[in-house]
């Protein structure tokens, strides 16, 4: 084998609506051993159809051994990769920092320099909410983590092409 | 058109008539049982087994013995789980079957009830598809799109597992007259700029291969192959699930590449310009090692599964499709091609015959006068000819049957060969002379392989199933003592069956309503296959007793490179300089 790099690749997976399916690909990806970083599963404007958008970390020859393996799943209709520059990718973060008095105007003044939103105040804590792709999320992070981050969760990431590019309604593309 | 009503299990069993079912192999209980009401008015066959594993090889043995779509039924919890194996057999080999079983009802689903076991769950790695059913309205069309499932594209094995409520309760039936699954379109014509490209590249190849694998057989392309390597002239190697699809017989026809393949075949792939391959995956038990595999060749490779393209090895050039499709469209590009130029394989044709002549396949007979396995096998190949069908269990005796009987027609040749399941040879043969009565159907099974699943005899006695048995008993589970033998300093840890002994299996066949015969001397062989042809209401049990210590050779150890073949213990083959 030759040498190849480890990357991440973000996959826009259209799947029938159906009971199972996160099963088959959770299944599918587990037998292969391909590793998933995150994988958010939702409703689309279709009630038939969900979209799981899929990050994976593959070295960079087996990305379409991953989609051809992912495609022969019956349940799954079409698979997109989405280029970060070409498309649009979101993480949720929900994040709970400890504040007192002194440190608290500090926190809000991160909170507004990204953009983010407090979402709930306590005497000892301050919860935000944040949006962004994984490069802001964890510079959010990396600022916060000083004042002491109590407890933190976060979203898988979703995201959707730029423009009318093709990514909805491509059910026709297999 | 008018929708009758009828139950869930009505609809199951007519949608099985529906889809072209003429017999299912299964076992009735508590949750599939309101199918088996049905099932007792309907034309179908039922042929009640003794053991549900035993259904699904008879299914996996019928449809690769007749290409129709086999069909097992079992009911929910134990007996769904003992069709793991085959159906996980069945998909690794790309036979298509489709299993039905009974699941508790739709209320009970996840309480753990009485025999309830999440079968769709199970299977959903070792399946083509799978469905649970809990609406008795979704009944037709799962089996309709079982049915189109597992028959079309890369075939393979599908369940269809229904709640027994839904059985029960009533419902419109219709069958559906097409089927559209959007996620599910296989490609059955090769692209023409790909077949252009492969014919510009055998074009310009001096020692091209034709890898052949069991996708020839799928797509009946075995008169498009004989075509193509007479057009071509390359030497052609057929792989363990291939054999049948080229005449053994043909004078380009170099024998099964592998771990114990024929020394031209491995050899012609290792020394190989260009891979043409068709329908073949790049086992690992083909390619050896595999940074070391086939080093200086390109690759043309042919198959209608498009995740099989440079899953193993990198292909040149891609041709996604039907494999008779796509032998027919290469041919006239072929031709057109070598109007312009046409290569000389003449010094790789003399390489080649360097090495059949050299290193042909042969074995020696034991020097205590006992019987050689390899001998038995290979009278059985004479005596009963090219128009048996010849089932394997695995193992040594596997390896024996697929390099001493010579195969002309597709489809005379069943073993299990991806998933390697031990028991396979008894039931798979059963399932064989169900779908192809008029032919001769000899399973050739190992003294271990027997003891797995022989409880099918039963079935096939009181049913007129009249198959005949070889076992090749050197009382021993073969192929792991000879690793034991090579790789373990001869110690054989548990792999002594002491079956000369226990049990005796001329009387075991006896008892399950079988002839029962044996033989220990070289002599006796003819005469004894010879009795055993005569037999034709009954089944028939031979118990072979053959020299232990007989071994597989060639060898290509697991995980070695093709380069370091063996012929013999201890016996590399040489190469003269010239030829490396």
């Amino acid at each position: 084998m030759t040498e190849t790099t480890k990357h991440s690749h973000t996959l826009s997976v259209l799947v029938e609506n159906s009971p199972g399916v996160l099963a088959r690909v959770a299944s599918l990806f587990s037998r292969r051993a391909y590793n998933i970083d995150s994988l958010a599963v939702g409703p689309t404007e279709d009630p038939n159809y969900s979209r799981m958008t899929i990050v994976i970390d593959v070295e960079s020859h087996g990305l379409a051994q991953v989609i051809q393996q992912l495609d022969k799943l019956i349940n799954v209709i079409s698979i997109i990769e989405l280029e970060p520059v070409v498309s649009v990718q979101r993480e949720l973060l929900l994040v709970k920092v400890s504040t007192d008095a002194t440190t608290r105007s500090q926190v809000l003044e991160t909170v507004q320099l990204f953009r983010a939103k407090v979402v709930d105040v306590a005497q000892d804590a301050v919860t935000i909410e944040a949006t962004g792709n994984s490069e802001k999320i964890q510079a959010l992070l990396r600022v916060l983590e000083p004042y002491g981050i109590k407890e933190l969760v976060q979203s898988g990431l979703v995201a959707m092409s730029r423009g009318l590019k093709p990514g909805s309604k491509d059910l026709d593309k297999k | 058109m008018s929708n009758e009503k009828v139950t869930g299990a009505q609809a199951l069993v007519k949608s099985l008539e529906h889809a072209g079912v003429d017999v299912m192999f299964g076992i009735p209980g508590g949750a599939i049982l309101p199918a088996y009401d049905p099932i007792f008015d309907s034309p179908i066959r039922h042929i009640l087994v003794r053991h549900e594993q035993g259904a699904g090889h008879a299914a996996t043995g019928y449809a690769q013995a007749t290409g129709r779509v086999g069909v097992c039924i079992a009911t929910s919890g134990p007996g769904a789980t003992n069709l793991v194996t085959p159906l996980a057999d069945a998909q690794m080999d790309s036979v298509p079957i489709v299993a039905i079983t009974g699941q508790v009802s739709s209320g009970a689903i996840g309480t753990d009830a009485f025999q309830e076991a999440d079968i769709r769950g199970i299977t959903m790695p070792v399946t083509k598809h799978s469905f649970l059913v809990t609406d008795p309205a979704d009944i037709s069309r799962a089996v309709a799109e079982a049915f189109h499932i597992a028959s079309t594209g890369r075939p393979g094995a599908v369940l269809v597992d229904i709640a027994k409520d839904a059985l029960q309760t009533m419902t419109d039936f219709s069958y559906p007259k097409s089927i559209d699954l959007k996620g599910y379109k296989p490609v059955y014509e090769p692209e023409s700029s790909a077949i252009r490209d492969a014919a510009a590249l055998i074009a310009q190849s001096t020692s091209p291969v034709l890898y052949v694998g069991g996708g020839a057989i799928k797509s009946a392309a075995h008169k498009e192959l004989l075509k193509l390597a007479e057009v071509t002239g390359a030497p052609v190697v057929t792989t363990l699930m291939a054999l049948g699809s080229f005449p053994d017989s043909h004078p380009q026809h170099l024998g099964m590449p592998g771990m114990h393949g024929t020394v031209p075949a491995v050899t012609a792939l290792q020394k190989s310009d260009l891979l043409i391959t068709l329908g073949a995956r790049f086992d690992d038990r083909v390619t050896g090692k595999l940074s070391s595999f086939a080093p200086n060749a390109k690759v043309i490779h042919a198959d209608i599964d498009p995740a099989e393209i440079g899953k193993n090895r990198y292909a040149d050039v891609a041709l996604v499709g039907d494999l008779r499709l796509t032998i027919d469209a290469l041919i006239p590009a072929i031709k057109a091609e070598f109007k312009k130029s046409q290569p000389d394989l003449t010094a790789w044709w003399n390489l080649l015959n360097t090495w059949r002549q050299k290193y042909p396949l042969g074995y020696d007979l034991p020097s205590d006068g006992s019987l050689s396995p390899q001998y038995v096998i290979e009278r059985l190949g004479k005596i009963v000819g090219p128009d048996g069908i010849f089932v394997a269990g695995v193992g040594q005796h596997q390896m024996w049957a697929s390099q001493f009987i010579s195969y002309e027609n597709p489809r005379t040749w069943l073993n299990s060969g991806g998933l390697g399941t031990m028991g396979y040879a008894v039931p798979a043969a059963m399932g064989a002379k169900v779908g192809a009565p008029d032919k001769t159907v000899w399973a050739i099974d190992g003294d271990g392989c027997f003891q797995m699943t022989n409880q099918e005899l039963v079935t096939c006695a009181i049913n007129n199933i009249p198959i005949k048995i070889a076992i090749i008993n050197n009382e021993s589970l073969g192929m792991v003592r000879q690793w034991q033998t090579l790789f373990y300093n001869e110690r054989f840890s548990n792999t002594d069956l002491h079956s000369k002994r226990i049990p005796d299996f001329a009387k075991l066949g006896e008892a399950m309503g079988c002839v029962g015969l044996r033989c220990d001397r070289p002599e006796d062989v003819d005469k004894t296959i010879a009795a055993a042809m005569e037999i034709n209401d009954q089944p028939v049990v031979v118990d072979f007793s053959v020299h232990r210590d007989a071994m597989v050779w060639p060898m290509v150890a697991a995980g070695a490179s093709n380069d370091d073949i063996v012929v013999a213990r201890s016996m590399a083959p040489v190469w003269d300089s010239q030829e490396l």
